[in-house]
């Protein structure tokens, strides 16, 4: 069976702040349409914060808690803005959920990763419906719930929950915004991707990418 | 052409009456071009740069009589245009312009050891008193550290160029300023600074400092009257901010100073107007389009979309009808005072605010309200936007004795 080590949790964090990195300008152009059209350019901001930080982490000490915990801080620090708070207690929760393992199996990293979704919905308060990254990080999380009942492998665990983020970026079309900035819009935000919703589904398909091929 | 066609032959697509083509990018003008000339389309549905291009090439002139949609094909800003910034790296600018800042205002505002982010008031702070910090994103200059100084805010946490600072520097401003006395937030209503400015309120009443929360929500515009706390906080933090202030300064306890600190928020209006976007230093990119023709009424100061997009009229008219939107609201007697700030989005000059301030005193004047003080300038940017916001604050005799109390900042003096 596989488990995720310290080390393959910082390549996770490297591959993802690179995925943004290459997608910022989608990102903040789709933010440019019902937001303030910075979210790709806040996101790569907190993740090359995270990408710095971990540089200077030493993999065969810390334990995949630290590893969390400061890609939380890092990306808090770094960034503010709404993402933010999200994030970070994201990744802070996803540390508390495998607090004292020292390599993660296939359980524990779906624990981490339903702690995240939960992390980010009680920071923001939103619902699912109302438009945000919650629409893509809810229905990945029971995807992955699922899955691992199914007893299926890590891998395919986190393929189930990136085609489910990326379904739900995808229904954040049909939605009206009721929550942050782009709420302001109302009926205008009709027919356009959630920036957050669309910077989820990349993030989880690069968890899935990168648990493809440990 | 018929060997690259599925469906209909190019006979067949000629019998029909609307034949609409939808094709995007100006690198395909060439390709568009030929298949409306050879009339194998008539109508075509393309985004604004595309539209531009094509109706460029053809030589067509820039307003098209009847055919609908062009106005749309002159617009200024969009993603193809890179905007010009005096800066040296994008990643750097806050960091180098608080550096300017500290450099130009020695005498109100300093730096904290350790959290360059966190702008205090050299003169201001002290034991007893309440201790007032503001914040939120940059961009917005001199909004919200042209505020910090003696008889207004304490201390500014600075955020990214239109993003909330993060909890550490907000936390380090409450410590700086705490004088047992309490500490009061006062900021915009944005979901990133409330998730911002929360945690930090967490972490600062662990260390024992009591912290009061105000959002500031006077732009009308951004929600309707039955979802007041869903507005935004645009220029007229200047009033809500100047008057709790003026409280903290004259020691008064916690309570009054959040007390009239909300009663100033409720009795603040402030409606807008965009004319031409802002593009942020990271991607210089305009961060939305808008007709040569048009203007946005109600646009925010990050850019977020407003409530209606119409024709541009004159100064007077947008004048009027922005009052009238604040008129309904404030519901003001006969014999009311206010106070007036007319304020510039970024690149709207000060030849046009006064303009626009003789009609607002035009109008007041004619309902029997009275102006205890007039401001004109640049109070609450947003970047380089045209345009320009009109807030009225609603006085009674508590808050005109707070908006004169004297004060000293870096960008702005009173009393």
């Amino acid at each position: 069976m596989t488990t995720i080590t310290s080390q393959n949790l910082v390549d996770l964090f490297l591959a993802i702040a690179a995925a943004i990195d290459q997608d910022k300008e989608r990102l903040s152009e789709l933010d440019g349409v019902i937001g303030d059209a910075d979210h790709g350019v806040t996101m790569n901001i907190g993740f090359t914060a995270v990408k710095n930080a971990l540089g200077g982490l030493d993999t065969t000490e810390a334990d995949p808690t630290t590893v969390f915990n400061t890609s939380a801080k890092s990306f808090l620090n770094a960034v503010g803005a709404s993402s933010g708070p999200l994030y970070a207690t994201a990744f802070m929760r996803a540390g508390a959920a495998v607090k004292g393992e020292s390599a993660l199996d296939r359980n524990a990293m779906v624990e981490a990763f339903k702690a995240m979704a939960k992390g980010i919905q009680d920071r923001g308060k939103a619902e699912r419906g109302d438009k945000t990254m919650v629409d893509a990080w809810l229905p990945a999380s029971e995807a992955i719930e699922a899955a691992a009942e199914r007893d299926e492998s890590l891998a395919a665990c986190f393929a189930a929950a990136a085609t489910a983020a990326e379904e739900g970026a995808e229904a954040t079309k049909t939605m009206q915004a009721s929550k942050g900035r782009a709420s302001w819009l109302g009926a205008r935000s009709l027919g356009h991707m959630d920036p957050g919703a669309a910077s989820t589904a990349l993030i989880v398909r690069t968890m899935a990418d990168v648990f493809a091929h440990i | 052409m018929d060997e690259r066609s599925i469906g209909l032959t190019l006979d067949e697509i000629a019998k029909v009456r609307f034949r609409t083509a939808v094709a995007g990018g100006p690198e395909k003008t060439t390709a568009i071009l030929a298949a409306l000339r050879g009339w194998h389309a008539n109508v075509l549905i393309t985004d604004a740069a595309t539209g531009h291009a094509v109706s460029k090439a053809e030589g067509l002139p820039n307003s098209v009589g009847s055919l609908r949609g062009t106005r749309r094909t002159q617009v200024q800003g969009g993603n193809r245009v890179k905007t010009k910034k005096l800066i040296n790296n994008a990643d750097n600018i806050i960091a180098e312009m608080l550096d300017g800042m500290i450099k130009a205002h020695p005498k109100h505002l300093r730096q904290l050891d350790g959290s360059p982010r966190s702008i205090v008031a050299v003169d201001g702070p002290r034991e007893g008193k309440v201790g007032i910090v503001v914040g939120g994103g940059s961009g917005h200059e001199p909004s919200f550290v042209g505020y910090v100084g003696k008889g207004l805010a304490d201390a500014c946490a600075i955020g990214n160029v239109f993003a909330s600072p993060p909890p550490d520097p907000i936390v380090e401003c409450t410590k700086a300023v705490s004088g047992g006395a309490g500490v009061i937030y006062l900021y915009g209503n944005y979901a990133g600074d409330v998730m911002n400015f929360d945690m930090a309120a967490e972490m600062a009443t662990m260390e024992d400092i009591e912290v009061r929360t105000v959002l500031s929500t006077d732009d009308i515009a951004s929600a309707p009257f039955d979802q007041k706390e869903k507005r935004r906080g645009v220029a007229g933090n200047f009033f809500i901010f100047k008057i709790a202030g003026g409280a903290a300064d004259k020691m008064w306890s916690i309570d009054e100073c959040e007390r009239v600190a909300r009663k100033a928020n409720a009795r603040t209006f402030t409606v807008g107007v965009a004319l031409s976007p802002c593009s942020l230093p990271q991607t210089l990119r305009h961060n939305f389009e808008i007709g040569a023709g048009e203007m946005e009424i109600g646009m925010g100061i990050h850019g977020e979309p407003g409530i209606s997009r119409e024709p541009l009229r004159s100064a007077d008219d947008v004048t009027d009808g922005i009052l009238e939107r604040i008129f309904g609201e404030m519901n003001a007697p006969e014999g009311a005072k206010v106070a007036v700030l007319v304020n510039s989005l970024g690149s709207t000059p000060l030849m046009e605010l006064y303009v626009i301030n003789r009609r607002i005193a035009e109008r007041l004047g004619r309902n029997g309200i009275s102006v205890h003080e007039t401001w004109v300038g640049t109070y609450c940017s947003s970047l380089e936007m045209a345009g320009m916001s009109i807030t009225l604050i609603h006085l009674d005799d508590e808050l005109t004795e707070l908006l004169d109390h004297p004060c000293d900042c870096a960008m702005f003096r009173a009393g």
